[in-house]
């Protein structure tokens, strides 16, 4: 296998006297190397979006801190733990979704937490990042693979129904985060290509009706902004013409860090945010882009060599579900602060301000080292 | 349950070995895809958007230029200008304006006035981001209430700006004239660009008159700034060039004195300087306070001026137009004299009226006994009608014109004081244009002692006055005295256009000069009790002006008439009459008689302006001269 030999065997032989250390820790040293990179590397950027501001670089690093520790404990857990866990996690988090419905508390016209006495409030939608995947690959697992239609009926469901359920919050950017991981699970599991194109097709055609029936008003504007920025440019289109000025001005080699003047200058919204690669591209140019994409690359291929290399379908639906829920992060968030895409509230991984989609990654994180270094000896 | 036990792992292994296979190469695609579309923004359309990242963040902005300062001879200080805060919004970026102007009410106290003014301007034509002021002069409570309170409002801003101020504003007011704001016609007019960052514009005046000279040349600065137009930085600054300093003619003390004696009364003094021509006086009473003009005056001060009997708004001094009565006799005597209408020698027959045929229409004179055989001084001194009624026929309508005209009368001599009016030099051709009547002699009659169709204004009557006293030597009244650095006067100050009214036999200049001495100095002359006990000799001629004609044999009684029907009294004249120093002109609107109100006014001027602020002068020299020697 080509993917074997681009990462897989280089590494795990040359790193062959440690591998025990790190087997005995559950950690994967190659991704824990390139996560540190890109995170220290983010730290930077954050300064310079953050407009220099130090506690926000310390929190986020306290958050990094907090993250870490949830991805080595995730680590140290058997993946038989995640699929014993799967059905149970998923009903918890499909009543935590209705629950936000009811009594959730939230900012901007949205409700996305739920705040429970005694515990400190948290998103139900973002534990569905991981758990829908799971909850996908435990019941698809079970079976011969790949699976009948009536089971990938079956697994559509499971991944629908949170997905509805978190749309009505309404928060598209994770409701999109956690159908495309669930659905890329049905896509591992082996469904057939004449029904990924019958998917592709009902979509195509439902697209329409979730204009009218699905979609708010301010997510039409997203979408209709994307189309023409100008048309509104101090309202809904400031954000992209503002962040696509940002990158644009940014050139080659970038206006160097802590030099971008959109950023500082507060022309650019959100640029410690969902706007930070903005920032990177003002700040280092395309250059800086390449390099974050390249990292970003990196990752998601040790990701799949990891998913490729699982022991058991279980392993290898989940890892590659979660790598790609990664890449939809990533994919999400720079087409949309570079104008492709519209603006839906996703955060640039591990370089985004803010604490949750860090904790689900790294966990995400966490649960791929648990698949790659909990195995059985048998051989398959 | 037995995981996988009944699968074929290897199958399964091998099926999702392809689909990851599909999905790097998808991801493959997807980043490269990204890393194109960045590509295409960093590199292909780099300019555009370097562009558009510089036009965000750096914005030219005007400098407006300090206007220039108004001082006094003795450089008092007249008009300065003042930081006034005032609170402007930016309806771009305050979003909805009903809403932030209701929010800005629970701050501030915000009148209809205010809001209305506000909102006219909002619907006046502007640039784009241009601020709009909504209320003025903010005081320091409020500047820090909005302090706490302005992020909650973009686009609000406290502003602030110079703005005109007149220390002496009562007494000033009519002299300087005021600036005001930039109205729509203004707009039209004025250089945008130059004007670019100012908001005020001289309306009336001096202010107006050297507005070009006083505003100065407008700077910019390039600024950084943020989103919401915040300044982070200034990058590069062209300083403005500042208006010139003027200094005027005027003497703070003369005109604070000149109000003093008008106290309560309603009228006005012009007092010049003959040798230069500088006007050391220009009162009109009552005043008014000009700093309301400045910023904008509220709807009911300014009906309060607009509607008030006394006019305190108008300036009577350059735009009341009065017949001068008998103030017109010494400038007629040298018409007289000039044209060989009349000699030092001749002497008329004065029965106390004057009848242009037997049996005609008699016209009075003031004395209703007559003042019996009378020259030409004694007609000056006594201010016999009969004598002038007489020479004004002889003399004809053209040649009083001819002589009238020469001394300034029905024209703006001046040089740079804006707002003079013409008055009125009725002529042959001005009646038939404007009463479509012919010249009839009974008119050259009322003209000879000033009364009729002749108006002037008590500056023509002070510029005439300077004129004797310079013995027809022209120098047009002006203010302007200096410009403080090296521009020299005369890049602003208009030429002179007038040329000197030469005398076939230049003595009688001296003669004409004798007779107005007799006015004052000579045991029958007329305003003799207002010369008493001077130390100098005045030259002066006093007037009554009738307010409204009366009949030939009707009885005149000042107490029976309303106050505001009385007369209005009248002088000029100058002083020391041999070197003349100062000539003025009073009016004092229904103060009945000439010699008995108005020259006494006229004499507290000259002992004022040639003793007592001499003296002060020199105390003051002295004052100053002395720590010098102390410190040596």
């Amino acid at each position: 296998m080509a993917l074997n030999s681009m990462v897989g065997n280089a590494r795990d032989h040359g790193l062959g006297r440690n591998r025990g250390i790190w087997a005995t820790l559950h950690l994967d040293p190659t991704l824990l190397l390139l996560l540190l990179v890109l995170m220290v590397g983010g730290l930077f950027v954050l300064y310079s979006g953050a407009d220099r501001n130090l506690e926000m670089v310390k929190a986020q690093v306290i958050r990094f801190g907090v993250a870490f520790v949830v991805m080595i404990v995730f680590a140290q857990l058997d993946p038989a733990v995640f699929r014993r866990w799967s059905p149970w996690l998923y009903a918890a988090g499909l009543v935590g979704l209705v629950a936000v419905l009811v009594v959730g508390v939230g900012a901007k016209g949205a409700q996305r937490w739920l705040a429970l006495p005694g515990l400190p409030r948290f998103q139900p939608s973002e534990l569905m990042k991981l758990v829908v995947p799971m909850m996908a690959a435990w019941y698809l697992s079970r079976y011969y693979l790949p699976p009948t239609f009536s089971r990938v009926m079956a697994g559509l469901v499971i991944v629908l129904l949170p997905m509805f359920l978190i749309v009505r919050q309404p928060d598209l950017g994770t409701s999109l985060l956690v159908g495309m991981a669930g659905i890329f699970v049905v896509f591992f599991a082996g469904i057939s290509w004449k029904l990924i194109a019958a998917f592709a097709a009902m979509v195509s055609v439902s697209a329409p009706l979730m204009w009218f029936f699905v979609m708010r008003e301010y997510q039409k504007q997203r979408v209709l902004t994307l189309l023409d920025p100008q048309s509104d440019p101090l309202g809904a289109g400031w954000n992209i013409i503002q962040s696509k000025t940002a990158i644009g001005s940014g050139g080659i080699d970038g206006k160097g860090w802590l030099q971008g003047t959109q950023s500082h200058l507060e022309f650019l919204p959100e640029s410690h945010t969902d706007f930070i690669v903005a920032v990177l591209a003002e700040e280092f140019g395309f250059i800086g882009v390449a390099l974050l994409l390249a990292l970003y690359f990196m990752i998601i291929l040790r990701c799949l060599y990891i998913a490729v290399t699982a022991q058991d379908s279980f392993g290898r639906l989940l890892a590659g579900a979660l790598t790609m829920t990664f890449f939809i992060y990533i994919f999400v968030n720079i087409g949309m602060v570079s104008g492709l895409l519209p603006v839906v509230g996703v955060p640039l991984p591990l370089i985004s301000y803010g604490g949750t989609s860090s904790v689900t990654l790294m966990a995400a994180f966490g649960v791929l080292m648990s698949i790659h270094t909990h195995r059985r000896m048998i051989t398959a | 349950m037995a995981w996988g036990e009944l699968k074929d792992t290897a199958a399964e292994r091998r099926l999702f070995q392809r689909r990851a296979m599909v999905t790097l190469v998808f991801v493959t695609l997807m980043l490269a895809g990204l890393l194109a579309r960045m590509y295409q923004l960093q590199v292909v359309e780099h300019d555009i958007y370097t562009t558009l990242s510089d036009k965000n963040r750096v914005q030219v902005q005007s400098v407006p230029p300090p206007r220039g300062l108004v001082y006094d001879r003795n450089n008092e200080l007249l008009a300065e200008n003042r930081p006034v805060f005032s609170l402007t919004i930016v309806p771009e970026r305050s979003g909805d304006m009903e809403q932030t102007l209701a929010r800005l009410g629970q701050i501030l106290e915000i009148s209809e006035e205010d809001l209305e003014r506000f909102e006219k301007r909002r619907r006046e034509p502007r640039r784009p981001f241009q601020a709009i002021p909504l209320s003025y002069d903010l005081n320091e409570a409020e500047i820090a209430r909005m302090a706490v309170h302005r992020h909650e409002f973009p686009g609000v801003e406290v502003e602030a700006e110079l703005v005109r101020y007149y220390p002496h504003s009562e007494l000033t007011a009519h002299a300087l004239g005021y600036v005001g704001r930039i109205n729509r016609e203004e707009l039209q007019r004025i250089d945008p660009v130059n004007y670019a960052g100012t908001n005020y514009i001289g309306k009336s005046g001096i202010e107006r008159f050297y507005e070009s000279v006083l505003h100065g040349q407008v700077g910019y600065q390039n600024v950084e700034t943020n989103a919401r137009g915040r300044i982070l930085r200034v990058l590069e600054r062209v300083n403005p060039t500042p208006g010139e300093d003027l200094q005027l003619h005027l003497d703070l003390r003369l005109q604070r004195r000149a109000h003093e004696l008008l106290e309560g009364r309603r009228g006005a003094i012009v007092a010049i300087e003959p040798s230069t021509g500088g006007i050391l006086a220009l009162a009109s009473v009552p005043g008014f306070d000009a700093n309301l003009f400045v910023t904008g005056i509220s709807v009911k001060d300014y009906r309060e001026l607009s509607s008030s009997i006394d006019k305190p708004l108008f300036n009577r001094a350059l735009r009341g137009q009065y017949p001068p009565a008998s103030t017109v006799k010494p400038m007629l005597a040298v018409a007289a004299l000039d044209s060989g209408v009349t000699t030092r020698e001749r002497k008329i027959w004065d029965p106390g009226f004057f009848q242009l045929r037997e049996g005609g229409r008699r016209y009075r004179d003031w004395k209703r006994s007559g003042h019996g055989w009378v020259d030409l001084i004694d007609s000056v001194a006594q201010s016999c009608d009969v004598y002038f009624y007489e020479v004004a026929v002889e003399m004809g309508v053209d040649t009083m014109v001819r002589y009238l005209s020469a001394f300034g009368f029905g024209e703006d001599a001046t040089l740079d004081v804006s707002g003079a009016l013409s008055g009125l030099l009725p002529s042959r051709d001005w009646k038939r244009g404007a009463r479509n009547e012919p010249w009839y002699p009974g008119d050259s009659v009322n003209m000879g002692i000033g009364q009729g169709f002749l108006l002037a204004t008590p500056l023509q009557l002070a510029t005439a006055t300077a004129l004797i006293a310079n013995r027809g030597e022209w120098v047009e009244p002006r203010l302007l005295k200096d410009i403080p650095g090296d521009r020299s006067l005369a890049e602003f100050l208009p030429e002179q256009t007038h040329q000197p009214l030469e005398l076939k036999n230049p003595d009688d200049w001296e003669y004409v000069v004798d007779t107005m001495e007799a006015v004052m100095h000579s045991p029958r002359g007329t305003a003799r009790r207002a010369a008493k006990g001077a130390n100098y000799r005045i030259a002066g001629k006093s007037g009554t002006a009738q307010v409204f004609g009366l009949g030939q044999d009707e009885e005149y009684d000042a107490e029976q008439i309303r106050e505001r029907l009385r007369d209005h009294a009248l002088f000029v004249g100058f002083a020391p009459s041999d070197n003349p120093k100062i000539a003025v002109a009073i009016i004092v609107e229904n103060g009945g008689g000439g010699s008995g109100t108005a020259a006494p006014v006229a004499r507290s001027l000259f002992d004022a302006w040639l003793e007592e602020f001499n003296v002060e002068q020199q105390a003051t020299e002295i004052t100053r001269a002395e720590p010098e020697r102390g410190g040596n």
